[in-house]
């Protein structure tokens, strides 16, 4: 049994010697290099570094997003490099939510179908649907604000709608790029405390970017990149670092 | 049902760009339909024209299509009549068929010598009860009959019949038949008019003059007719004119002559064995002409008789050179229309796909499949080609009906008078589901070319789009 085997018995994600580079013309950029992590089942992972140190591009390939220049990924027990299109496809709408910087709603849907949509993928039966729904809704307290539109929102109020969209269907996995870099900061620690609350409720890992050192306090765990190389990784108790 | 939804509301998320993608659907909807619509008229009309005239199919002795306007009285046929029994008695013909009657096709020399004139014509004998049956053939309700009075020919009276007014005009028959806009022809000479008696057809051709018992009738001009009879000698009568009608094609309308079935055999055949040119089956619907050859060819067949059989495309074949050039030019709008509509669309969901990469990414970081994504936007420009292609049929079927309504006269190819422009609105069904189709088609396979593109897109890029 290998090493990844072991580790992906207590990790959601398990990256092995991954490296990913980009080609821009002829002149290849590492994005990537060398990275070899286990993010723990069930635990609130942050991973901080500076813009353009490689955060985004380590979500992608947790998210599978993207595919990895070469090394091992796992996530959620299983090696997606071997998924095809379709496949991923399957597998993100089941394991795998994703909460963005820009909050990325469908802006022709209302809250409340924003957050329906991701169970319409899973052929959830109506009934199920609309009771999961109101429930998330219930969740991030915005009921009263069911049938607005996107553009009828705040932006603290989209998150709470992404947030819920993420969650919704119950996801081993959920990915935060960057969640509060478009609030300000009253509204971004209400959004991470939302997060951390329904993590906790629904027992999910969660993994979340950021450039903001102060953030650090609500992480179990944190992983420090920069330049595409994990610095360290600090694990922490619940409200401080270890 | 949510994708539908997503797409119906995509399509008004900016509402300017659709409706000028709807507008452009429209308007090559309008246009298809207005078009295939006159086009359809024309050929209708033309096909009612041709079949009042000459019937759906004639039956011929063999050889006489192709050799028998040289010499019409050697291709005669002896037992017209026991033919026509046949036919009209057929159980399977009888109820295809609205008139059978014979007819004969010659041809010779209208003289009116009041006038010093002459012309070459084309004579028809009918029975008059069968014309005036055939002259109100009518399949495709055109209600041509309602501003053009059908002629009427008299069963009274076997001399008397109708001509062209084309021919009525050249012959200066103008004034005595009372015709309308009809410019009379230039005065004869006095040399000329002393001439006169010396140069009536009366004179020529003794030997097979059987018109005797032709009384003349002062109130009605009379014409008189020669022509070769079968022996090759001349043969002449007298013909009164009741009254002359368009013909509807020009060079037909200069040379018709409309006569009594038995007088037209008399000028034919002389004294000799009745016969008749053609027999002459008009039927209550045009689709059934092949149904009719295959039925006829195999009683022939069975009877061991030695006639052909030849239908509205061999009989007219102006009628099927007009029905591929229309169809040529209404294919060649259509295509045009039909490429305009697709450019539209594709700029139309291209510009889409491009305003909504960053949403395409987070459809598919959701969970969506790229088939999901391609048929969002296939959806959306099927719905664009629905509404653009209903509104334009409705509009275009509006527009139609006061084209209809508008009064206005045109002269199509063909036709010796004006008559109403009209388009068909009545009986198109079938080409208002194709039009509809046809642009739903085109929008959908225009909204593919992009939605193909916007499912290719590598997650990551499309999410890193802005």
């Amino acid at each position: 049994m290998s090493l990844i085997q072991n580790s992906a018995q207590n990790n959601t994600v398990v990256f092995e010697k991954v490296f990913k580079t980009y080609q821009m013309g002829e002149v290849l950029i590492p994005a990537l290099k060398n990275i070899s992590i286990n993010i723990p089942k069930q635990k609130f992972t942050m991973i901080l570094g500076p813009s353009g140190s490689g955060k985004t591009t380590l979500l992608n390939l947790i998210g599978c997003l993207d595919q990895q220049t070469s090394g091992r990924i796992e996530v959620c027990g299983s090696d997606v490099s071997r998924l095809t299109d379709d496949e991923i496809s399957e597998f993100r709408a089941k394991n795998i939510a994703f909460i963005f910087q820009n909050f990325n709603l469908i802006p022709v849907l209302s809250a409340y179908e924003n957050i329906e949509y991701p169970l319409i993928l899973l052929g959830m039966n109506p009934s199920e649907r609309r009771e999961r729904t109101l429930s998330m809704l219930s969740s991030v307290g915005l009921v009263d604000h069911a049938n607005h539109r996107p553009n009828q929102l705040s932006g603290g109020q989209k998150q709470r709608v992404a947030i819920a969209r993420a969650l919704v269907k119950q996801p081993g996995l959920v990915l935060a790029d960057e969640p509060t870099a478009n609030l300000d900061s009253k509204t971004g620690a209400s959004i991470i405390e939302l997060m951390h609350n329904i993590q906790e409720k629904f027992g999910a890992t969660f993994v979340f970017s950021t450039h903001d050192p102060q953030l650090i306090s609500h992480a179990e765990q944190t992983f420090r990149i920069c330049d595409g190389e994990i610095l360290n990784e600090t694990t922490a108790s619940k409200g401080g670092s270890q | 049902m949510k994708q539908l939804q997503i797409a119906a509301r995509n399509i008004f998320r900016n509402v300017r760009r659709s409706v000028m993608t709807i507008s452009a659907i429209m308007v090559g909807a309008i246009a298809i339909l207005l078009f295939g619509e006159f086009f359809m008229q024309i050929i209708r009309g033309l096909q009612t024209n041709f079949v009042i005239q000459s019937g759906h199919i004639s039956i011929f002795k063999t050889g006489y299509f192709d050799f028998g306007s040289g010499n019409p009285g050697a291709y005669g046929i002896k037992n017209y009549e026991e033919v026509l029994a046949t036919i009209t008695n057929d159980f399977e013909l009888k109820p295809l068929i609205n008139v059978a009657t014979p007819t004969i096709n010659l041809f010779g020399i209208a003289g009116n010598f009041e006038v010093e004139a002459s012309k070459t014509f084309f004579g028809k004998g009918l029975i008059p009860v069968d014309f005036n049956k055939m002259s109100k053939w009518d399949e495709h309700n055109l209600k041509y009959g309602d501003v053009r009075k059908p002629s009427v020919m008299s069963s009274v009276d076997e001399t008397h019949g109708i001509v062209g007014v084309g021919l009525a005009k050249i012959l200066g028959l103008c004034e005595k038949l009372k015709l309308k806009k009809c410019s009379q022809i230039p005065a004869k000479s006095k040399k000329a008019e002393a001439n006169l008696s010396a140069r009536n057809f009366g004179d020529l051709g003794k030997e097979d003059l059987v018109n005797e018992k032709v009384a003349i009738e002062p109130e009605k001009p009379r014409l008189d007719l020669l022509a070769a009879t079968a022996s090759g000698a001349p043969n002449v009568v007298s013909f009164f004119v009741d009254e002359a009608s368009q013909q509807g094609v020009k060079e037909y309308d200069d040379a018709f002559v409309g006569m009594n079935f038995k007088l037209a055999q008399q000028l034919l055949f002389g004294r000799s064995e009745k016969q008749a040119t053609g027999v002459v089956l008009q039927l209550n619907h045009t689709d059934d002409m092949d149904k009719v050859r295959i039925r006829l060819n195999s009683i022939f067949k069975e009877k061991n008789w030695d006639l052909e059989v030849r239908d509205l495309l061999e009989l007219q074949p102006f009628y099927k050179q007009a029905v591929g050039m229309f169809t040529s030019i209404f294919s060649f709008i259509a295509v045009i229309m039909a490429v305009i509509v697709l450019f539209t669309v594709v700029n139309t969901m291209t510009m889409s796909v491009m305003e909504r990469t960053n949403e395409i990414g987070t459809l598919r970081a959701i969970g969506v499949k790229r088939k999901g994504i391609t048929e969002q936007f296939v959806l959306e420009g099927s719905i664009l080609g629905m509404i653009g292609a209903s509104l334009g049929i409705i509009l275009g079927s509006i527009i139609g009906t006061m084209v209809n309504h508008s009064g206005f006269m045109w002269l199509p190819p063909g036709q010796a008078e004006a008559i109403p422009l009209r388009v068909l609105t009545t009986g198109v069904s079938g080409i208002i589901f194709s039009i509809w189709l046809g642009l739903v088609i085109m929008a959908t396979v225009a909204a593919w070319i992009p939605a193909r593109r916007a499912s290719k897109m590598k997650v990551v890029d499309a999410l890193g789009h802005i």
